[in-house]
């Protein structure tokens, strides 16, 4: 339950070290760096941002081999592939490859350049089944297309619109070239939109006679081709065929170096962490021998690294206390049950300075109302199952998918105890089942009651919850004001409102309304019925006089009490909000029923049978996932919005420290000095 | 005229489910457009909006609920329908009203809601977390309904 206290480190060391200094620091990831040095004529700050490029570059390169490497020879992976989280490495095997970087690269940019050479390849096969397409309609001609003469006589292709037929052409030919009269036509093929034609002609007639079909739309084909078109089609799909060949070569070579898939991820990886490192390098005020480096880091890993630096290199090491108006990063630091939750805080927002990391006091209420929304034991027992072997089998997994995962856990196992508590075992399977093949109903007992016949006895205690969950909030805040030293706001915030508060309640508690609902009278001594009034007033006179204390103007402040005193109404919104935890818990259950009853509908045969299983396993599945969301959600709402809403901002920054931040793979630390 | 009773009593679950049925397919149907346009920019986030999707399908199963809970009440499962006086059949009719009613109308607009969330979640997919709950909040008022709609039926006496 806390948030972890940060110092800022300073080092000062020798030039020559900075180097190992900074590989140092990036593989103990500790630190945070953010400079408070300015440049001036003694210190300055070193241009690496050409060699940083080079590294992204690689890195990128590399990445895009791997991508590529993906596309062609897939890797197996299991469906549980993100759960393994990054490789784990000896340090030896990455020296290795460090040894080997440059051929790695090469073999990345080998990688690239195959692959756009097929993609070339695949070009070149669209073009000439282009070709193709256009030979098609010219088939059935077995002279070569193109224009070609005998000693006399000149033959010539072309196109013309559409519906052309010979007699139009003749009739033009007619028309528009009168005296030339040695014209011979043929339509070798006509489409819709096209007819393909042959003219053979006297050589001096010629250029007469195309004029007059241009005049009608003739064009002379867009590609000659040397042979005979049939023969043509041949040699294009020769071609055709030996760029496939050159693909499947390619698509071959590039299989065959996906044997060194892993040695580029780590290249990869080697390339991205020295980028992050020369961007570091870029930020250091440097002096002719020195340099500085200064940043957050934990208190409880500063001293350590200190000894660790001064041990070895010759440098100072300074460890200062933070300013008053710094605004440290955060990190948060849990019991083991506690940590699980830390994403929960951190999707809502990570404490600013001088709050409480709400994360322990938060988690036991997560959990508590998260069992009572799913409220189905057989549902609690599969997500926790399930949870936890993931866990268990996927040691590696990132450990935000660990927390999550583990928080699930617990969640699952609260459910499997709200479940028993209410009897809900799938709904209530138990009882169809006997019902349904043994002829004799059997009714799990529930430990404590079942809420769907008493439903306004579980509407109660989730408002009984609902209100310790609120006063803890406030007492939260309470704590918060006093440890600030602000026993004012302590007073009016917080006493005053527990005072309206309990008093109203004890107020309402032996009123007829309650009992009504309740279906039980309480009755009060007369002395804690006057005890309530005197508290309830108090309380409200308090809060109208003091809420806007902060004014002088007596009627601004008067007003500024009653708008607060209107609060009571959020309250009441807030307490009536929690009313979800028996709505969601009904909703699991009745809906398993919903499934029970329509798979009991069948017939009692082996098809019967058979299809009551589909049903059930499908039915369930799907009211688990929508439950399961339900309760996810509805949860967080309490939390952040009810609860939070109490004591708690967000806001602050989370801790970034410089370190090496691979994509596929760690490596192994063998020491730590 | 007393037959006319188990028919109000029917039409009251036929309402429950119906209206919220509806609101609840509408919603779907919203937040699903602008999932779809997501997910074409970056298949990557299927499952996150996916999840927000789902929000406004809710209401149709508390609808569902409550018309469970009037069917066998009344007798309609299982057999041997309830003889039920027209002032009961009203009464019935009259509980399914508000799961029904704000079931639709809360549905719609949390589809709506969710089609904004999965905008930021386009956006920022790391406040994955804010953005589902801006739909939930809209919930509430659904899930006010359907205590007040479980209660009412299940406490009629037939």
């Amino acid at each position: 339950m806390a948030v972890l206290k940060m110092q800022r480190i300073s080092i000062c060391a020798l030039k020559k070290d900075r180097k190992s200094i900074l590989e140092k620091l990036q593989s103990l990831g500790v630190l945070e760096i953010s400079h408070v040095l300015e440049e001036d004529e003694d210190f300055h700050k070193m241009d690496t941002a050409g060699r940083r490029l080079g590294f992204e570059k690689a890195a990128a390169a590399a990445d895009q081999a791997l991508d590529l490497l993906d596309k062609y020879a897939p890797e197996k992976k299991s469906m549980f592939a993100a759960l393994e989280g990054k490789k784990l490495i000896s340090a030896k095997a990455e020296e290795k490859v460090r040894e080997e970087r440059r051929d790695l690269l090469r073999i990345a940019r080998r990688i690239s350049d195959l692959d756009r050479e097929r993609a070339e390849q695949l070009a070149s096969i669209t073009k000439l089944e282009n070709s193709i397409a256009g030979l098609e309609p010219w088939l059935a001609l077995d002279v070569p297309l193109k224009t070609s003469e005998t000693r006399r006589t000149v033959f010539f292709p072309g196109t013309m619109p559409g519906g052309t037929t010979l007699e139009k052409v003749y009739e033009v030919l007619a028309e528009q070239a009168p005296e030339a009269e040695s014209a011979d036509v043929r339509i070798v093929s006509s489409e819709q939109s096209m007819v393909y034609l042959t003219v053979v002609c006297l050589k001096e007639e010629a250029q007469q006679i195309e004029d007059a079909l241009r005049s009608a739309g003739f064009a002379r084909p867009s590609q000659a081709w040397k042979e005979v078109p049939a023969r043509e089609k041949e040699i294009l799909k020769e071609q055709i065929e030996s760029c496939r060949e050159k693909i499947a070569g390619i698509e071959e070579q590039i299989r065959a170096l996906a044997a060194r898939r892993e040695d580029l991820q780590i290249v990869a990886d080697y390339y991205r962490v020295r980028a992050d490192k020369y961007e570091v390098l870029g930020q250091l005020p440097q002096s002719e021998r020195t340099f500085v480096i200064s940043g957050y880091i934990p208190q409880c890993a500063a001293r350590e690294t200190a000894d660790a630096l001064t041990g070895k290199y010759d440098c100072m090491v300074d460890i200062e206390e933070l300013g008053e108006d710094e605004e440290a990063p955060v990190i948060l630091k849990n019991n083991p049950f506690s940590a699980n939750m830390e994403g929960i805080v951190e999707s809502y927002g990570l404490p600013v300075k001088g709050e409480l990391d709400p994360t322990t006091i938060m988690s036991f209420f997560y959990v508590f109302f998260f069992g009572m929304m799913l409220s189905d034991a057989a549902y609690g027992l599969i997500v926790a199952v399930v949870c936890g072997i993931l866990v268990w089998k996927f040691p590696r997994m990132s450990p935000g998918m660990k927390k999550s995962l583990k928080l699930f856990f617990y969640c699952g196992l609260s459910t499997l105890v709200w479940g028993i508590l209410f009897g809900g075992y799938f709904g209530n399977i138990v009882d169809i089942v006997s019902a349904k093949f043994f002829g004799k109903t059997v009714t799990p007992p529930a430990l404590w009651f079942v809420p769907l016949n008493e439903p306004m006895k579980l509407l109660l205690f989730s408002l009984l919850f609902g209100v310790i969950h609120l006063f803890t909030g406030l007492a939260v805040k309470g704590y918060l004001c006093i440890k600030d030293g602000k026993m004012m706001d302590f007073f009016c915030d917080v006493v005053l409102w527990f005072m309206l508060l309990v008093g109203l309640i004890l107020m309402l508690l032996p009123s007829s309304l309650f009992a009504s609902i309740a279906q039980m009278t309480i009755v009060f001594p007369a002395w804690l019925n006057t005890l309530a009034k005197v508290l309830a007033a108090a309380g409200a006179l308090g809060i109208l006089l003091m809420s806007g204390r902060g004014r002088k103007n007596p009627a601004l402040r008067l007003a500024l009490g009653a708008y607060d005193l209107y609060n009571i109404t959020g309250w009441l919104s807030d307490v009536l909000s929690y009313s979800r935890l028996l709505a969601l818990g009904l909703a699991t259950g009745v809906i398993a029923s919903v499934i029970n009853q329509m798979a009991s509908m069948l017939p009692t045969n082996i098809i019967g049978i058979i299809f009551f299983i589909i049903i059930f396993i499908v039915g369930h599945s799907m009211n688990l996932a929508i439950n399961l969301l339900g309760a996810y959600v509805h949860t967080n709402r309490l939390q952040f919005v009810e609860f939070f809403g109490k004591f708690y901002e967000g806001g602050g920054r989370p801790f970034e420290p410089f370190k090496e931040n691979t994509k596929y793979a760690e490596i192994k630390e063998e020491t730590l000095s | 005229m007393s037959e006319l009773g188990i028919v109000y009593a029917l039409l009251g679950a036929a309402v429950a489910v119906l209206l919220s049925g509806t609101g609840s397919a509408i919603g779907v149907g919203i937040a699903g457009q602008a999932a779809a346009g997501v997910v074409t920019e970056d298949p990557g986030k299927f499952a996150k909006v996916l999840i927000i999707q789902l929000l406004p399908g809710t209401q149709g199963l508390y609808g569902l609920l409550i018309g469970f809970i009037t069917l066998s009440k009344i007798g309609v499962l299982g057999g041997g329908l309830a003889d039920l006086s027209v002032q009961t059949g009203l009464l019935i009719l009259a509980a399914c009203l508000p799961i029904g009613v704000v079931g639709l109308l809360s549905a719609i607009a949390q589809g709506k809601t969710a089609a904004a969330s999965i905008g930021i979640v386009a956006k920022k997919p790391d406040q994955f977390g804010k953005a589902m709950l801006f739909p939930a909040m809209v919930e509430t008022y659904a899930i006010l309904a359907l205590l007040i709609s479980f209660l009412a039926v299940s406490g009629i006496q037939v």
